[in-house]
This record gives C-alpha cells, structure tokens and sequence, in this order.
C-alpha cells in the first residue's frame, strides 16, 4: 500500500508538468490559425498514423533505432577501450593528445560528408558516424576516471599480487564506473543528434529521412509529429539508461546518499 | 646520543627470518630516505617500527611488502631475496576508507584477492567469512558495503582480508591511526590476541610509542636522514599483555622510556622532519 503510493506520487511529479504543457499545447493551438502551429490533435492524428501503425512505425523508427544501437553501442565500447588504454599508458596518452582534442572540437556532423564519400550513403555510414562521434565523451570521461583510481586501491592490489585483467575490470574499471556513465550519458544525446541529422541526407527511411520529406512535401503536422516521437523516443532510452544506471552503479547512489545524509 | 645501526648478530640462530632487511635503503631521486636498515623478524614475531614522523616508516613498509623496491641492499623474505610484492605477505593500510573498495561488499572485498590468487569460488567465500569471525564481524556485515560500517569495524574488514589471505607474514601501516581511542585499544587486542592464536608473524609501523611497546617482542627505532636503525629493542613483556595491567607495570614504563629517548634524540637529529617533536632538554 505504502509503495504504491509512493509509486503513483513518483509517476505524479515526473508527469504533471508534461501533462500540463500538453494540455495548454491542446487548447492554444486549436485558436491558433497559423499554417506552421497545426492543432494538436491535427498533429496526434498524423502521429498515430505514422508512429503507432505498425507498417508505417516499422519503415520510419526501425532504421533509426538500428542507427541508434550499433552506433551507440560501438561508441561505447569503444570509448572505454581507447579510453582505458590511453589513461593507463600515459607516455601514449601524452603523444596522441593534441591529435584527442582538435579530433573532438570537431563536430560530428560536421564529418557527414566525408563519411559520404568514404562509405556511401547506406546504414553502416550512418553507423560509424553515430559511434564516431558519441566515442570522445565516453573515451574522455574513462580516461579521467582510469587516472583518478585511488591509489591505495592500486597497491593494495599489488600487495595481494592481483593479476592484469582482475585488476583492470574488478578494480580500475569499476571505480571509473561513475565517469564513464557519465560521459555514456552524454554520448547518448550525441547518439540522437548525429542520428537524425545523417538520415537527413540519402537515406530511405527513418526519422530524419521522414522529416526532411514532410518538409519538403509541406506535411507540417506529419513534421510535428516526428519531433513528438523523437520527444517520446529520447525520454525512453533515458529511462532505459537509467535503469541500467541505478543498477550497475547502485553502490554509488547509495553512497552518494549516505554522504548528503551526514553531511 | 646512538644513531649507529645494532643489528642483530646474524649466524647465530639457524631458524630463517620471515622477514629480513639487509642493508636496506630506499631513496626517491637524489633524495635519500633510507639507508643501510638491518633487521630481521623471527617467524611468529611481533614487531614494531617506530620514529618521529617522516623518517621514512612509511617508506620502508613499502619496501617491505615489495610496493618499493629497495635502492639498495636487500630485502629477503622466507629466506628468499624479493622485489616485488610475494605470496603469504598481506597487507593493512593505514586509511581503509582508502584501502577498501566503496562499489563492492565487504565479502567481495576479502575475496577479491583470494580470487585472483586461484582460490575457488566456495574456498574463498568460507575463507572469507571464518576471517570475518576472526575479527569479530557477523557474517550479515559481509552483505554490506565497506561505507556503512563504523571506522572500526572497516578496519576490521581490512584485517579479514588480510588474515583470509593466510599471511606468513602480516605488514600493518599505522592501521590504528585513523579510530578513536577506545576502537584503537580494541583493535590492538584484537591483533595481539590474533597473532598468538594464529602464530602470525607481524610487523607493524606505528608513531606511538605506548602502542609499540605493547603489543611488541621487538621494536625497531629508526632515526636521522636519511633514517637509519638507531637501535633494536627486545621487549620482554611476556606473552599476555593486558591494557591496564601491562601498561602500569614497571617494565613497561621503563622500556616506554627508553624507547621516547631514543625517537627523541631521533627528532633532534633529523633535520627534515618539520612535524618532529621538540626537545625539551631535562
């Protein structure tokens, strides 16, 4: 009885301020005789038939949610591995540097036509450009979690005679766990950025391919109703990110917790 | 003033150290911490190493448990010449909120090093929690992450996983330094009574002089700088030691004495300890 009332006071306040911007959005847009602010319900009917109808959802969110997983997925692996390897052989780390930082003051975006030219317009493209540029946060945010490992945890494995790989996932790695989550945080908005704008140019589907179509064919309610799915799209895998978080890094959270308590 | 090393007179005994430092010095680019330390630590020994603060205690525990490798001399554990850290040598550092891992329970803290030394899963679970109750812990606190226990009881948890990892030798590095007064009194016992039950070998680095002489057989003074042995002190308070009885008694004030004059002329002598004591001439 108690947990559900906490649950449903939770499910309150994460939903009143939407529900309310919704509905304000609902009625001031049905007085609204603009070309460009359609009604919402104008906009949820096209949102139903282009995002909930299964045939159309598949031709239109399948290809991004592809983009969106490999890439990411990539990125993130990635980014720990580079991350890992540069904060742990510092000679390396000083070397590539300068090479890091004017590689990631480069946008990714910005590296669409080049990854054009270099692997055509199809979704592996789109793929490597998501993991390319949703790796440096993830990469940066290891490598400083890798180098701020207590100390006294590193000899303290040493003492104990503890060998490369424990040391490296049991001890290095898990206490970076909360920089990387944060640099994968990021990389997640990254993910979303990279994706919509790759499919803006060549592709044949997904959710940037369907706004740059209902641009063009002026469909502005079809147009709104994507940006409501990328919305809706955006809140879930955070959702999804924080269930992964509040697991791996439970420790963390309870600590973090324990310190705000007593402090 | 005594600020020649005595070592021990070698060749007489046929038993092998478990820890032995030859001519032992340590130094950190030109500067020279260490120098030419000798001494040894019988099998089933309780010894301290005290000296004003940064004569180099810290240094040489390192060097002891392999983290440092000596500049020059040797370190031989067992009889054997080492270098880097060795199987049976465990570990306590001064600072466990430091020492112990905050993302892993206290039972995964003992058996992380076990696990990395080939020990089963099983084996060391139950080696893990037969430490816990060594120390005193109910198992429930092995569920626990380090941080939610007192200061206590996380240093408790640093010496179970120490002692799960069946030590020959146990190296302590100011490991009461960071508890209150009581905790720290309830720790010593609990060390002392462990090393009798258990015939551990301890060497233990202290800055207190009361806490050395009591739960030594032998005290290691260190002085000057780069430090040296000042002089070995074999404490002969018997085999029981009581915090109250042992420490009102004759002997242990006249060994506490002795012990106070020497880090003292030790603090007089070492120019760059900025935190020594002062001397008050008597």
């Amino acid at each position: 009885m108690n947990a559900l009332r906490r649950t449903t006071s939770i499910v309150a306040i994460e939903l009143w301020l939407p529900l309310t911007l919704v509905i304000i959005w609902w009625v001031v847009s049905e007085y609204v005789n603009s070309l460009y602010f359609p009604p919402l319900s104008v906009i949820m009917q096209s949102f139903a038939e282009n995002w909930l109808n299964p045939e159309n959802a598949a031709a239109n969110l399948v290809p991004s949610l592809q983009v969106i997983f490999f890439g990411y997925a990539l990125a993130v692996i990635g980014g720990i591995v580079l991350g890992a390897t540069l904060g742990l052989v510092r000679p390396l780390e000083r070397a590539v540097r300068p090479v890091v930082e004017a590689m990631r003051a480069v946008p990714g975006v910005a590296l669409l036509p080049l990854f054009i030219v270099l692997f055509g317009i199809d979704q592996q493209m789109r793929i490597l450009l998501v993991a390319y540029g949703a790796t440096w946060p993830v990469l940066l945010n290891t490598l400083d979690g890798v180098r701020g490992v207590e100390p006294t945890l590193l000899d303290m494995s040493r003492a104990f005679r503890v060998g490369r790989a424990r040391r490296l996932f049991g001890v290095i790695l898990k206490s970076a766990g909360p920089q990387i989550f944060a640099g994968a945080r990021i990389a997640l908005a990254v993910t979303l950025i990279i994706m919509v704008v790759s499919e803006t140019v060549g592709a044949s589907g997904g959710v940037g391919y369907f706004l740059m179509t209902a641009k063009s064919e002026f469909r502005i309610a079809s147009m709104w109703s994507a940006m409501v799915a990328l919305g809706i799209l955006g809140y879930l895998l955070n959702i999804i990110f924080r269930i992964a978080e509040r697991y791996i890094l439970r420790w963390h959270r309870l600590q973090q917790a324990r310190l705000e308590r007593t402090s | 003033m005594s600020n020649t090393a005595s070592p021990e007179t070698p060749g007489t005994s046929t038993v092998i150290p478990a820890l032995e430092a030859r001519g032992l010095g340590h130094s950190y680019g030109a500067r020279q911490v260490l120098e030419g330390i000798d001494f040894s630590v019988l099998p089933g020994q309780f010894v301290c190493i005290v000296g004003p603060s940064g004569v180099g205690k810290t240094t040489l525990l390192r060097c002891l448990s392999g983290l440092q490798t000596a500049t020059s001399g040797e370190l031989r554990v067992l009889g054997k010449v080492a270098r880097e850290p060795q199987p049976g040598v465990a570990l306590v550092f001064q600072d466990y909120s430091r020492s112990l891992m905050p993302w892993s329970s206290v039972l995964h803290n003992i058996t992380l090093p076990l696990r990395a030394n080939g020990v089963s899963r099983k084996e060391a679970a139950d080696r893990a929690y037969r430490a816990l109750a060594q120390v005193g812990l109910a198992d429930v606190v092995g569920e626990q992450y380090p941080w939610q226990l007192s200061g206590g009881m996380q240093q408790r948890v640093a010496i179970a996983r120490a002692l799960a990892y069946n030590p020959t030798v146990l190296l302590m590095d100011e490991p009461f330094a960071s508890v209150d007064a009581q905790t720290r009194a309830d720790l010593e016992d609990l060390v002392l009574g462990l090393q009798r039950r258990l015939g551990l070998t301890v060497t233990l680095v202290t800055h207190d002089i009361d806490e050395s002489v009591y739960l030594s057989d032998r005290i290691v003074v260190l002085s000057g700088s780069p430090a040296r042995v000042a002089e070995v002190v074999d404490v002969d308070l018997g085999t029981s030691r009581d915090q109250i009885l042992t420490k009102s008694s004759a002997e242990f004030a006249a060994l506490r004495t002795h012990v106070h004059g020497l880090v003292r002329a030790a603090a007089a002598v070492s120019p760059s300890t900025g935190t020594a004591r002062t001397v008050v001439p008597s």
